[in-house]
């Protein structure tokens, strides 16, 4: 299915999208109000542009420079080159330690490798402890959204939720009391927790740190009540220095959710006594996007959500629509580069309206990378052939002057002969659907200059 | 000065009254400008579908129209804004380079080439502007919403000095309304449904007359207020400059 395909599922819910709209509509005005409250917001912009640009620019040296340290305190580093070895790592230190109960920080890698299925086949509990990440996880769905996983939930589908997997009563909708039935639920599963799995927002080389932000704290409460600590990150989330933190911690929630900072912002250097600390760094594809030049710059995003937030086909259309573990403008970029064929609607599902460029707090080009991967996909051969073959015959049109002009007179003739049945068919008419075309004119614009008495003919 | 008039394919077709306007309105600021016959279209429906290969004598014959002129002019900033950032694909000769740079939209032109920011008129209305993505974000010629709350703009500042016009202020200043060139028809749904929200948004605020100076953008959002039956106008600012009178 195409990404309109799985739109127009969404959209037939009209009162839902509305929300949906809304509800992140919300969310993008409190960001607003944050950047417009921090005059030297421009500048932290360019700042961790010029950081990532940088770090991705010598990205194997500060790769091995933070392995280095990360080794020197006491960490396990481990290696990744595709989701299906992430897997079988984490797989093996579970194996290893004979853990079968694990607790889960949210982590859109861990997502993008599909963990949590493998670790269910082999035997192993594990449970998501961010409170929308385990929303979704009971439903048995995909994150709609990388900072708010579950926005696409109205609290009476978390209440129904509740109801039949955590025995709250049936219609109990009410915030207050589901968010304490989850806190109870999870205190038992933290408590039970043999390993910790988090995910990393920045990985600092010249300490070897690595540090989580969450804003329930859920990370901390896990890594400290378990014995093992296994963080997996991306090979794009490094950054120089420590010094280099501040400028994305100050940007990173700004653009998520419009707070000044994240609640909580754990470091994670070393192992406590007795305990271990893993960490695994995983590719999957990123080498490859290092390798386009005009997608690079993709793989400076920090997975704030301010695109999807401010993009207006993404709050019409849900994140499930993308049918990508990242879904939105970013997602939009990051998907081709995994698979061309699968994922060819998605750089279309936009207007290119900029406004996710605008939004983006490391100055990534999303939307001219999105007029990119059209060109890339339609030279590919990716595009639907009725697309290809009406483009193809368009341009022959359009490059001849007096066919062109002929052309129009003729389609304009039949507008206006033609029953406004058959010019209006929604079933080969996609204009028609929502919208009267134009009412053609008796003459257009060159016919009527041509008759001007003072205007040179030539 | 050599002013040409592009009038893009779709206006040229569909709105010979706006390039009508924008050519009274030049000619009232007094700028004669001539309108090449050669010019079609300046190729942006096949490169925004990712044929942009294909467009190519498109935009070669868009040059050969416009080259022999100092100011290329349009009434539309998205195919202004086409030729000037994705024309970079074919050879760049001095022809195309002197193209791409001197192809202005006409309110860019009205006030930074010829300087005037006040033209005389009355138009005692409500009107609703809406702000193109490619005028704004793409040409810069409003503030965006994203970068800081100053929400004034060229157009916005010459319609508010018309006599007896009152500017709507809306909800969402400048969402954009869903029409996206070849986007109308390949996602056709979620662009009907932004388009029907920014009507929506005008609507609640009081808009009479909504305007913009991007015909594409008014073309879709007046197809949507047509099948509403609204009782809405949709004008270019051009026809609202250049003194049209609704009835
Ligand atoms: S692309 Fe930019 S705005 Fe979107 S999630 Fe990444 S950092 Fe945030």
């Amino acid at each position: 299915m195409s990404h309109s395909e799985r739109s127009d599922i969404f959209l037939l819910d009209a009162e839902r999208t509305t929300w949906h709209d809304e509800t992140l509509w919300f969310v993008r005005e409190k960001r607003d109000k944050a950047v417009y409250a921090t005059p030297e917001f421009q500048e932290l912009r360019q700042l961790a542009s010029d950081i990532k640009d940088h770090t991705l620019s010598r990205l194997d040296f500060y790769l091995q420079q933070f392995e280095e340290n990360a080794r020197r305190n006491g960490v396990h580093v481990h290696w990744a080159v595709d989701a299906a070895e992430h897997n079988a790592i984490v797989l093996g230190l579970l194996r290893q330690h004979g853990a079968t109960r694990v607790v889960k920080s949210k982590s859109m890698l861990t997502e993008e490798c599909h963990l949590n299925p493998h670790l269910l086949a082999n035997g192993i509990e594990v449970i998501d402890t961010d409170l929308g990440e385990r929303i979704i996880q009971l439903r048995e769905e995909a994150p709609s959204h990388v900072v708010l996983p579950a926005i696409h939930l109205k609290k009476e589908d978390v209440g129904d939720t509740f109801h039949k997997y955590l025995g709250t009563e049936k219609g109990n909708n009410d915030p207050q009391q589901l968010t304490e039935t989850a806190r109870q639920h999870l205190r038992e599963k933290f408590l039970a927790g043999q390993v910790a799995i988090s995910g990393v927002n920045f990985a600092v080389a010249e300490t070897g740190t690595v540090v989580v932000c969450t804003n329930e704290g859920n990370a901390d409460l896990g890594v400290n009540l378990a014995q093992v600590h296994i963080a997996c990150m991306g090979m794009e989330k490094l950054i120089p220095r420590l010094s280099d933190l501040s400028v994305f911690t100050r940007i990173l929630t700004r653009s998520a959710t419009g707070q000044p900072i994240t609640t909580y912002t754990s470091h994670f250097t070393r192992p406590a006594e007795g305990k271990e600390l893993h960490i695994v760094i995983v590719d999957n594809g990123r080498t490859q996007q290092l390798g386009r030049p005009d997608f690079r710059a993709s793989l400076k995003c920090i997975r704030c959500g301010a695109c999807m937030n401010t993009c207006p086909v993404y709050r019409r259309s849900g994140g499930h629509s993308y049918d990508f573990t990242i879904p939105g403008p970013i997602g939009a970029i990051l998907s081709p580069n995994i698979d061309m064929r699968k994922h060819a609607s998605l750089p279309f599902a936009s207007t290119l309206c900029g406004s996710c460029t605008d939004v983006c707090p490391v100055k990534i080009d999303i939307h001219t990378q999105l007029y990119k991967w059209r060109q890339v996909l339609g030279e590919a051969g990716k595009l639907p052939t009725s697309k290809k073959w009406s483009m193809r015959l368009l341009s022959r049109v359009l490059a001849k002057p007096g066919m062109y002009s002929a052309g129009g007179k003729v389609a304009r003739q039949a507008l206006r002969l033609l029953p406004h049945g058959l010019t209006h068919g929604q079933g080969y008419n996609p204009w028609a659907i929502a919208r009267e075309l134009p009412a053609p004119p008796q003459q257009s614009f060159r016919e009527w200059y041509a008759q001007q008495p003072q205007n040179d003919k030539a | 000065m050599k002013v040409a008039l592009f009038v893009p394919c779709y206006v040229d077709q569909f709105y010979p009254q706006v390039a009508i306007a924008s050519l009274q309105l030049l000619e009232k600021l007094g700028v004669r400008a001539h309108f090449p016959k050669q010019q079609t279209c300046c190729g942006q429906p096949m490169a925004n579908s990712g044929c942009e290969q294909d467009a190519k004598p498109v935009y070669h014959n868009f040059v050969d129209a416009f080259q022999d002129y100092d100011y290329v002019v349009g009434p539309a900033g998205s195919c202004v804004y086409h030729v000037r950032k994705h024309f970079n694909i074919i050879e760049q000769t001095p022809a195309v380079q002197h193209v791409r740079t001197n192809t202005l939209e006409l309110f860019d032109f009205i006030i930074n080439v010829l300087g005037i920011t006040e033209i005389p008129g009355s138009f005692p209305h409500k009107v609703g502007l809406h702000l193109s993505c490619h005028g704004q974000r793409g040409l810069h010629q409003a503030n965006e919403s994203e970068m800081t709350p100053v929400r004034d703009g060229q157009l916005r500042r010459l319609l508010s000095g018309m006599q007896g016009l009152e500017l709507t202020e809306l909800t969402r200043n400048d969402e954009c309304c869903g029409f996206g060139g070849t986007f109308c028809v390949s996602e056709a749904g979620i662009s009907a449904r932004m388009g029907q929200d920014r009507v929506q948004d005008h609507v609640r605020n009081g808009t009479q007359v909504l305007t913009g100076g991007d015909m594409s953008c008014l073309m879709h959002l007046e197809g949507i207020v047509r099948r509403q039956k609204l009782p809405v106008h949709v004008l270019h600012a051009a026809e609202i400059l250049n003194g049209v009178i609704i009835g």
